[in-house]
Formats: C-alpha cells, structure tokens, sequence
C-alpha cells in the first residue's frame, strides 16, 4: 500500500506529474491517494523529500500447505561445520517425521560443495550449496539474498538458525524480509500436526515459561543455541554408498544473478581470536551466584573447579558486578551448558539460569535456602551454607589425592 | 552527518511480573531504567560525533513515561529526541516493534548511521536492530566491540564472531548494534541537564505515520502469538540433604566418588 509522510512532504507536486495512473491529487494541502494507484512505485523515486513510501509491512497470512519442510542453516568455520548445525538436524529429522516433511539444509560459503556430502550422512533430504568466492567471509546481504533464494526455492515450513554470532544476525534479517514471525532461544521445539512450531522459551522476564507459535504465516523461524538440541545420529558411510545421480539430486548447487551479488559491506580483515576454552564444552563446572558475598571469595568456586579438573561459571549479578568476565555466564543472555556434572554454589535457580543447564547429567546444589527453586532443577539439593561446605568439600578431596598419591 | 539511536526503557529489577492472559509483560509500577547496551549505543554516537560533526537523534517506543530515557539522552548529549506512543502500538513482537520503529523513523528524516543497543536486558533476543534494517533496506553489522575508523562517507568497525574478530568497512545508510566495552557510557551531566530541561520530547503516535493500517502495529501486527505460559519443569527424582557443613561436604563427596568424578 501506498502511504504519505506528511510531515516530510512540501507539496511540490513531482509524483502527481510521475503518476501514470492520475491517483494522486492534493487536497486541502495535503496530497492524496486514491484507488487508481497500482503501487508502480513510480511516484517514490520522483519525490525529492522521500515523502512516499510503500508500506507493506503487514504479515503476510500463508496457506499452510504450500509450505512444507525443515530448513536447517548449516554454519560452517572454512569447512568445519559447527556442531550447532548437528544438533539442529538432529532436532529437523525429529520434527520432519511428526509431519512427514522432509529436512533441507542450506549451506553457503567458498570451496564448500564438496563438505556438503558429509551432510547427508545425518538424514538431511536435499542440501542447497551457494559456494561462491563472495561468500568467503559472512556478510549480512549476501547471505541473506542466498538465503532468500533458497527459502523462495523449497518453500519449508519451519527454518531453524543457530543461536551464533552469524545466525542471529541473519535470523531477524530474513524473518522480517518474509513478514513473518521469529522466536530467538528456543529451549524446546515440538510441532503441532497443522505444521505449527511448539517454540517454548523462558518468559521474557519473570520466572515463568512461554509456549510461542507463528500462527498464520510461513516460514516459521527460530534460533536455537549449541547445547540445547540432541545432535543428529551420525549413518555411517551413508553418502559413499550413493550414486552420482542420487548425489546431484541430493546437491543441488545454486547461484545467485548479479545483482544479488552486490555488496555494500566490506571486510577488511578477519582475525582469530585466541581460542578460550568455552563453558559451553566443560564436562564439569562449578557455578556460582549472589551466595558470594565478596569477589575474592570466588577463589574457592576456583580452587573446587581445579580439584575437579573442571571450570567455574557465574549467574548474570556476577558479570554485572564486574566480578566475572561475559564469557563465564550461563543463562538466557549468557551460554548455555550441559556438562556431566554441575555444582551450584549460592544460586536461586532463576529460570532464566535454569533453562540454560537443566540437561547437564548431574545436578548438585548448595544452597542455604530450603525454598530456593534451584532445588526443583537439581539431582541432589545439600541446604547449607556455602561458605562451609566449600573449603570442608576441598579439603576432602585433597586428602584423596595424597591418599592416591601415595 | 545524522546520527540515531535507538533507546529503550526497562524494568529496573529483574522481578518482572507477566500477563497471564496474554503473556505480554506488565510494566506498570515498577521502576524502570534504560537499558544498559543502549548507553553504549549513545555513547558511541556521541564520539562520532566528536569526530564527524552532526546531530544526534534519539528515538523510543513505548508508554509515554518511556520519555524519561530520551531525557537522559539528552543529559548525556543527544539533540533531539522522539518517542513513538501509542496503544496500538502495544504488545508488539519483533516484527511488529521493528516495523513501528521504522515508520517513526521514515517520518523523521533521513539517517547516515543507526546505532541500537546490543541486546535488551528485558526482551534480550537482539533482534530488533536487524530486523529495523531490513525494514529500512540498509545493511547492518551486530555485535560491534569497536569503531576503527569513521568519516563521512562509511564506517569501519570491529566485529566480535565468537570464534574470530572482523574489521568491516559500510557505508552510509547502515545498522550497527553495539555491544559493551566499546566506550565506557559517560554520566549525565548536571550542567547538561538544566541546560536540556526545557528541551521538548517529540510525540509522535500512530497518527503521524505514514501507514494507516491499524492492522500493522502492536499485537494485530504480531507474528508470534504466546499460546500459553507455565512454570519451569522440575526434576522430579531429586534427593535433599540437610544437616551441618561436616555431614554435607562428606555427602557430597561420595556422590563424587559414585559418580566417578574424583
Ligand atoms: C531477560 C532476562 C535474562 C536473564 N538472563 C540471565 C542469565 O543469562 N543468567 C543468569 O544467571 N541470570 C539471568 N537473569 C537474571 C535471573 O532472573 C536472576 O536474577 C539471576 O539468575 C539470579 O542470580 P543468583 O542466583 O546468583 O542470585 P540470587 O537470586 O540473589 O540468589 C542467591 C542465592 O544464594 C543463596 N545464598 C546466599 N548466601 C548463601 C550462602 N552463604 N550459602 C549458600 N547459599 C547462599 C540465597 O539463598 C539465594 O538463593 C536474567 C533475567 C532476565 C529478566
């Protein structure tokens, strides 16, 4: 629909001349439009103040049944598929088989065509290749024109995204080009039999969860974080066992006219970052919250992670005190983890906390509040206080590694 | 050059109470700040505009005590501030909250760079920046932990990617979302606020949109749709331990030992 910034216009009368249909005409000062209009957009480059525009904002109501597929975005570092991408597949073939649609997987990148036959060896359908010099390092446009094309392509019903610094910013991008809905960090995925995505996530804010759907329009999108999802069971030799015609009708290589290929980002360099060793990979973190009452007291959480060969994390007050770096959070806007064993020290089990390592194997919290909610979260709950257990717990331990050294 | 940021208000406490009707968040009577990643986003701007001369324009969507946001912008030294106010505008989700920004922003002017917060400490997708240039057709860069380089034409910035760091090269029109450390956010000044106190915040509602369509704007223009809200799942299988420092420890180091972790 064609609609007019009045504030911005000065009436000078250019679209009404540009007007092939005669639908704009000024009345009482103000330009009008009337149902002539055919949304040429003529009249949008003509208007010097950029008073016209066409908004078409509107979501877009689907007809469901032209919509059928999971779409996985398949991330990659140079070849090396991020292990997001597994667990989202995993998640795809779970969901695909509920509603009978197949699992897609669109990969874009340079020199990637042929990692994309280890793809297939974890159920995927069809793999959608954009491998382009161009598309050597991530840029938001690019990315997104390749991504456009592929979803106009295979028209899926749902498109998961991981959670990463690449996938939210693409996510929201595409979402909104297809005015249609996006749920970030979903904990759980389900789908309803009308190809619905279940979205459950925790409640923007308060301690309580929220079951999200994209009701009428398609595609439907959600990110998920590393961690959450089961990863994709892994058939060995699947793919050697295909024939060449079976590969080129599971591959199919795409491309992008010319003018999807233009574009105004530039990357200048890209550098490594030193390699930290995330909390999302520790098999065993020891975590801590508002229970510490100074910073210097985290020398105990430190000591125990290093008794247990394991890491230290933090709730979010930690990092917002300064006592603690971003890196070290688990939560909604922190990681999320799900190592074998995890002790809480002084945490309340916000769900915000909660939803983000309640898979990890084994639970274990120290809390001096019997009420506390982590106690709903956890395998083993010890009421007391942390200050006590924590040297006492250290001390044990260090007394079985002089015992086993001797 | 035109600078904007996106603000926004949010509660002050994390103690945020949901609708369990709708489950659209209720703001109402709890005290509320800006959001931390957007005083980056303003201070940010301020030091291109150091550099490259300009206005900087602020803009808010939300109940009109949102205005107080714009007021600290102005403390910290914005020219000019919107907020963009309006029941229908309200339980908005990203598409539509994105889309309400943009029509404000089309009906103020014309802007070389948008700067928003990272992530909000309210909603905290991040979502919003991007989809806001998508609607705006300009391209974007998230997760900026530094500015190499600006001047009139194009900015160069350093992009955080979890595993590597980018330096990025755009130029005007584009997005960027700030993330912290970028700048250490300056104070309100007290000068700067008698000096700003009679500065107005502009309203503006869905009337002086250019999109007529009620349709396209808060809950009607939502694409997602909470279905139902609920507590947390709990482990049902859990086993409690109570007693002094001595027993627990000792407790807790045999589930080590079973478990075979020490
Ligand atoms: C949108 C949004 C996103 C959020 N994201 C995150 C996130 O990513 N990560 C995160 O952690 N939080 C996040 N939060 C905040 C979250 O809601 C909680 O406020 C936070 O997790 C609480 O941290 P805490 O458990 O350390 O502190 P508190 O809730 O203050 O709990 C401290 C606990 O320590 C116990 N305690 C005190 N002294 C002792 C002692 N001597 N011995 C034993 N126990 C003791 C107390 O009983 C209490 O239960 C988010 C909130 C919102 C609204």
């Amino acid at each position: 629909m064609l609609s007019i910034n009045h504030n911005r216009c000065d009436l000078c009368g250019e679209c009404i001349k540009a007007c092939p249909f005669g639908a704009l005409t000024i009345k009482d000062e103000r330009v009008e439009i009337s149902a002539a209009c055919r949304m040429c957009r003529i009249c949008l480059k003509k208007c010097p103040n950029k008073a016209l525009l066409a908004a078409d904002g509107i979501r877009k109501t689907a007809d469901k049944s032209n919509w059928k597929g999971v779409l996985v975005f398949a991330e990659h570092m140079e070849g090396r598929i991020h292990p997001v991408t597994l667990e989202l597949i995993g998640k795809a073939n779970e969901l695909g088989a509920k509603i009978d649609h197949p699992v897609y997987c669109i990969f874009i990148g340079h020199g990637i065509t042929e990692k994309a036959r280890e793809l297939l060896n974890y159920g995927v359908d069809k793999i959608f290749v954009y491998d382009h010099e161009e598309f050597a390092c991530f840029r938001e446009d690019l990315y997104s024109n390749a991504f456009e094309d592929c979803i106009k392509k295979s028209k899926p019903s749902i498109v998961l995204v991981g959670a990463t610094a690449v996938g939210r910013s693409l996510a929201p991008r595409l979402s909104t080009r297809f005015r249609t809905g996006l749920t970030a960090d979903c904990t759980v995925l389900d789908v309803k039999e009308n190809s619905d995505l279940i979205q459950i996530r925790p409640a923007f804010g308060g301690n309580i969860m929220a079951q999200i759907v994209t009701e009428s329009s398609r595609p439907q999108f959600a990110t998920v974080r590393y961690k959450v999802m089961e990863k994709a069971r892994f058939i060995d030799n699947f793919s050697e066992k295909l024939t060449a015609s079976e590969i080129s009708e599971k591959i199919e290589i795409c491309r992008l006219p010319g003018s999807k290929m233009k574009s105004k980002i530039e990357i200048l360099k890209v550098m490594p970052k030193e390699k930290e060793v995330s909390i999302s990979d520790a098999e065993i973190i020891v975590a801590g919250g508002r229970g510490f009452k100074d910073k210097k007291d985290l020398e105990m959480l430190e000591e125990m992670a290093s008794l247990l060969g394991g890491q230290t994390a933090v709730t979010r007050p930690l990092v917002e005190a300064g006592w603690a770096p971003y890196t070290k959070q688990i939560g909604l806007s922190g990681r999320t983890v799900r190592p074998r064993l995890i002790i809480t020290c002084g945490i309340s089990g916000a769900v915000q906390f909660t939803a983000c390592m309640n898979t990890s194997e084994c639970i274990i919290a120290i809390n001096n509040d019997k009420n506390a909610p982590i106690f709903q979260a956890a395998h083993y709950g010890f009421i007391g206080d942390l200050y006590e257990i924590l040297p006492l717990l250290c001390d044990e331990i260090r007394k079985r590694e002089i015992r086993n050294a001797v | 050059m035109n600078i904007l940021v996106c603000i926004k208000q949010v509660p002050g406490t994390n103690k945020v109470e949901v609708d369990e009707e709708t489950g659209v968040l209720k703001r109402d009577g709890v005290s509320s700040k800006m959001n931390p990643y957007d005083l980056y986003a303003i201070e940010t701007a301020l030091r291109i505009r150091e550099k490259t001369g300009g206005t900087i324009t602020a803009v808010t969507m939300g109940p009109s005590q949102a205005q107080d946001v714009i007021k600290e912008a102005y403390m910290m030294g914005v020219d000019e501030g919107y907020i963009f106010s309006d029941r229908r505008f309200a339980g908005a989700d990203v598409l539509a909250t994105s889309y309400t920004l943009s029509m404000g922003i089309r009906a103020i002017g014309e802007f070389d760079l948008i700067l928003c917060g990272k992530q909000t400490t309210d909603g905290d997708t991040g979502q919003v920046g991007p989809a806001l240039a998508e609607y705006l057709e300009i391209p974007h860069v998230i997760w900026v932990k530094g500015i190499e380089e600006v001047d009139e034409n194009s900015i160069t910035v350093e992009q955080d990617m979890a595993d590597c760091t980018a330096i990025v090269r755009l130029s005007y029109p584009c997005l960027i979302t700030v993330d912290k450390d970028i700048a250490q956010p300056r104070l309100p000044s007290y000068k700067k606020k008698l000096k700003t106190r009679n500065r107005p915040v502009k309203i503006m509602s869905f009337d002086d949109f250019a999109d007529k369509n009620e349709d396209n704007y808060g809950l009607s223009g939502s694409a997602t749709k909470v279905e139902r809200i609920f507590p947390p799942d709990s482990n049902d299988d859990h086993i409690m331990f109570e007693g002094t420092g001595e027993k627990l420890s000792r407790e807790i180091y045999d589930i080590l030992v079973k478990n075979k972790i020490v």
